[in-house]
């Protein structure tokens, strides 16, 4: 499959009162055609630094890309001029954020918000942009579209107010679609309206989707492929079966463990111990040492570079080195991924 | 479990005034109990009116009609100074945000020993302060902290600081509304365990409200759901994850993403639409299996009777 994004040892700093905060140390991975690939980590993983460099939109004169290449169809984003990006941005790359109370003008109406970038980017008519921004709001899945464009978005709902948002990320048919935390601030049932309205978007348009959160459930339900983030880089990734059902990185473990299940009936959760590190100083060596548990010797010293586990699979920590004792995870984890890939064996076996 | 009631909610009503003419109905005639030593959680979407039950239930609203018993007096009505004391000593609430509910020109000390001030549960200051550091160390923190104020903390940490001031003035009954929300999920695991031995150790009872549903199934032995001011659904948590009977129920069910791939490629989406129940007659709270109970008019009273029976 095609590359839509190749993303190749990013680094993104930040300039403080205190210095240099390493956010993203070395980020690699690329993005196919059609496909999603979910980001998750805790907050202050630079999950969502990451998606802001991709976009060039780190604040500045703070945050800067120290180092990398973000290519987008060839072409390095890191060296284009900022003109160049706004002629990128909102028609071959969009973006879709967390809070659709605050990423929607309160002064303007629907429509006009939608129609802005069909105007810009595509040259059309106020009458044309209208248009089609009526049949954006349909596909979205909004009850009378063509009352609707005319309002304002205090009169929609927080659900409806996402929609429209994804309706102007999508009204240039972009290409790469970066959702940072999209439905974090809806109710599971609006949650789950709207993860099925991207999926079935991204079917009709063949759009590859960024897709940033931290709840695994929504990752197991959107994501092609996988990719954990911890203190500024990418510790495992693979594609979400390779993920869930046989996680090689600890903080991976913590993080599968460290939810409970419907069925299940843990005495205690697995949770990670501590906090994430401070990335003003980032650790010698792995910076997940000092809350594993299974963090060997050489974990505080040096930083284990990238192991293949599979074709699509990839994990960075020592456990997967060919000196490394043998070591199982965590029972409650172990337990519970067992528990996962006998219920999902069946079906799987006779597909193949 | 024993069965002993500590807190008794009845045909409670919580209305608030929205402009001139209309009214928020926010909890409109609930009832239900919470025994000694449980964890009750309640489940809704936001506007369902499930934090405004917890408020309420603390005294932090005025009822419109209704009552809340604690240890079979009424929380509701007027108190006297003393005795209005003497039940908030009993009763304390941890907050959603831990950013906005901790004084930021507070130290920690002061933060946590409030509620001991207020009381007069320390004999002198040496007494306050050891008192503080204990119930810091009851929670994963150390002493050192008592001298920071909140915004040296961490979300998690924070969280730890106000449930070690809730801890403060020894209750029995605490309201946990949303205590996890704001939290990442390798804390939140953190602070759901932190309750539990808590609750084994100090014999506490828990309201605990959320959204998230499989978090709440794992703490609480309990569950009611709450639809639009009303519960619709009662039962021990087990049984209502297995055997949900109400639709708006099973639509909130079928809507949890679940870590496993698997379940999530084949997962089938119930949706809820309220214009379906039968409206020939006014629902009523029933008992569908024994510690079941739901809330539907006596024709659907039967027919979920049956699909149980399937």
């Amino acid at each position: 499959m095609e590359n839509m994004l190749e993303v190749k040892n990013l680094k993104v700093s930040f300039d403080t009162h205190n210095g240099e905060v390493q956010a993203v140390r070395g980020v690699n991975f690329n993005l196919k055609k059609g496909e999603t690939l979910a980001i998750v980590g805790e907050s202050g993983s630079g999950k969502s630094v990451t998606t802001k460099a991709l976009m060039r939109l780190l604040p500045k004169p703070h945050g800067y890309i120290k180092e990398g290449e973000i290519l987008f169809e060839g072409m390095d984003l890191v060296k284009q001029s900022n003109k160049q990006m706004q002629k990128l941005r909102g028609k071959d790359i969009s973006m879709i954020f967390q809070d659709p109370m605050t990423s929607l003008n309160p002064t303007m109406k629907v429509g006009n918000q939608i129609m802005e970038s069909l105007i810009k980017h595509q040259k059309m008519s106020r009458g044309q942009a209208k248009k089609r921004a009526i049949e954006l709001l349909h596909l979205v899945q909004i009850p009378n579209p063509e009352l609707r464009v005319n309002q304002f978005p205090h009169q929609f709902s927080g659900g409806m107010r996402q929609r429209v948002v994804i309706a102007i990320a999508l009204a240039c048919n972009p290409k790469v679609l970066i959702a940072d935390e999209p439905t974090t601030a809806l109710d599971v049932t609006i949650q789950a309206e709207i993860l099925d309205l991207m999926k079935d978007i991204q079917k009709e348009m063949d759009t590859s989707i960024i897709f940033i959160t931290h709840d695994l459930g929504v990752v197991a339900n959107v994501a092609d492929r996988v990719a954990v983030m911890y203190a500024g880089k990418i510790v495992e990734i693979g594609s979400v079966d390779d993920v869930f059902y046989n996680p090689k990185h600890p903080y991976t473990w913590g993080l599968l463990g460290s939810m409970p299940t419907l069925d299940s009936e843990e005495a205690e959760l697995f949770a990670i111990p501590g906090t994430p590190p401070d990335l003003l100083n980032p650790p010698e060596g792995d910076a997940f040492s000092s809350r594993n548990q299974f963090a060997l010797e050489i974990d505080f010293k040096e930083e284990p570079p990238m192991f293949q586990v599979s074709e699509t699979h990839f994990a960075a920590t020592w456990l997967l080195h060919e000196y490394a004792p043998n070591i199982e995870p965590p029972a409650s984890v172990k337990k519970r991924m067992r528990g996962i890939a006998s219920t999902a064996s069946g079906p799987k076996g006779d597909e193949q | 479990m024993s069965q002993e009631k500590l807190v008794e909610v009845k045909g409670l009503k919580q209305y608030f005034k929205a402009g001139r003419k209309s009214i928020v109905k926010a909890v409109d005639g609930l009832n239900f109990d919470i025994y000694k030593g449980e964890t009750f959680g309640l489940v809704g979407e936001s506007g369902c009116g499930k934090s405004t039950t917890g408020r309420t239930i603390i005294k932090l609203y005025d009822a419109t009609d209704g009552e809340v018993l604690f240890k079979g007096e009424n929380v509701q009505g007027k108190k006297s100074k003393q005795e209005l004391k003497k039940f908030n000593r009993q009763m304390q609430m941890i907050f959603q945000d831990p950013y906005s509910s901790l004084n930021p020109r507070m130290t920690v000390m002061d933060i946590i020993a409030e509620g001991i001030d207020v009381h007069g549960l320390a004999k002198n200051e040496k007494d306050r302060k050891n008192k503080v550091y204990e119930l810091l160390e009851t929670v994963g923190l150390n002493k050192e902290h008592a001298t920071r104020y909140p915004h040296e903390f961490s979300g998690g940490q924070r969280q730890r600081l106000g449930i070690a001031r809730a801890l403060a003035v020894d209750p029995e009954f605490i309201i946990a509304d949303e205590p996890i929300s704001a939290l990442d999920v390798s804390i939140q695991a953190q602070v759901v365990n932190l309750l539990k031995k808590l609750q084994a150790e100090k014999k506490l009872t828990y309201l605990f409200i959320a959204h998230d549903l499989s978090m709440v199934k794992y703490i609480s032995d309990r569950t009611g759901v709450m639809y639009a001011g009303k519960l619709v659904e009662l039962a021990d948590s087990d049984e209502l994850y297995k055997n949900a009977v109400h639709p708006y129920t099973k639509s909130l069910l079928s809507a949890i993403p679940l870590p496993d791939p698997d379940y999530e490629r084949n997962r089938k989406r119930i949706s809820y639409d309220p214009t379906n129940h039968d409206s020939s007659e006014e629902p009523e709270f029933r008992e569908i299996r024994p510690r079941h109970w739901v809330l539907c008019t006596s024709k659907e009273f039967e027919q979920y009777k049956q699909d149980l029976a399937k």
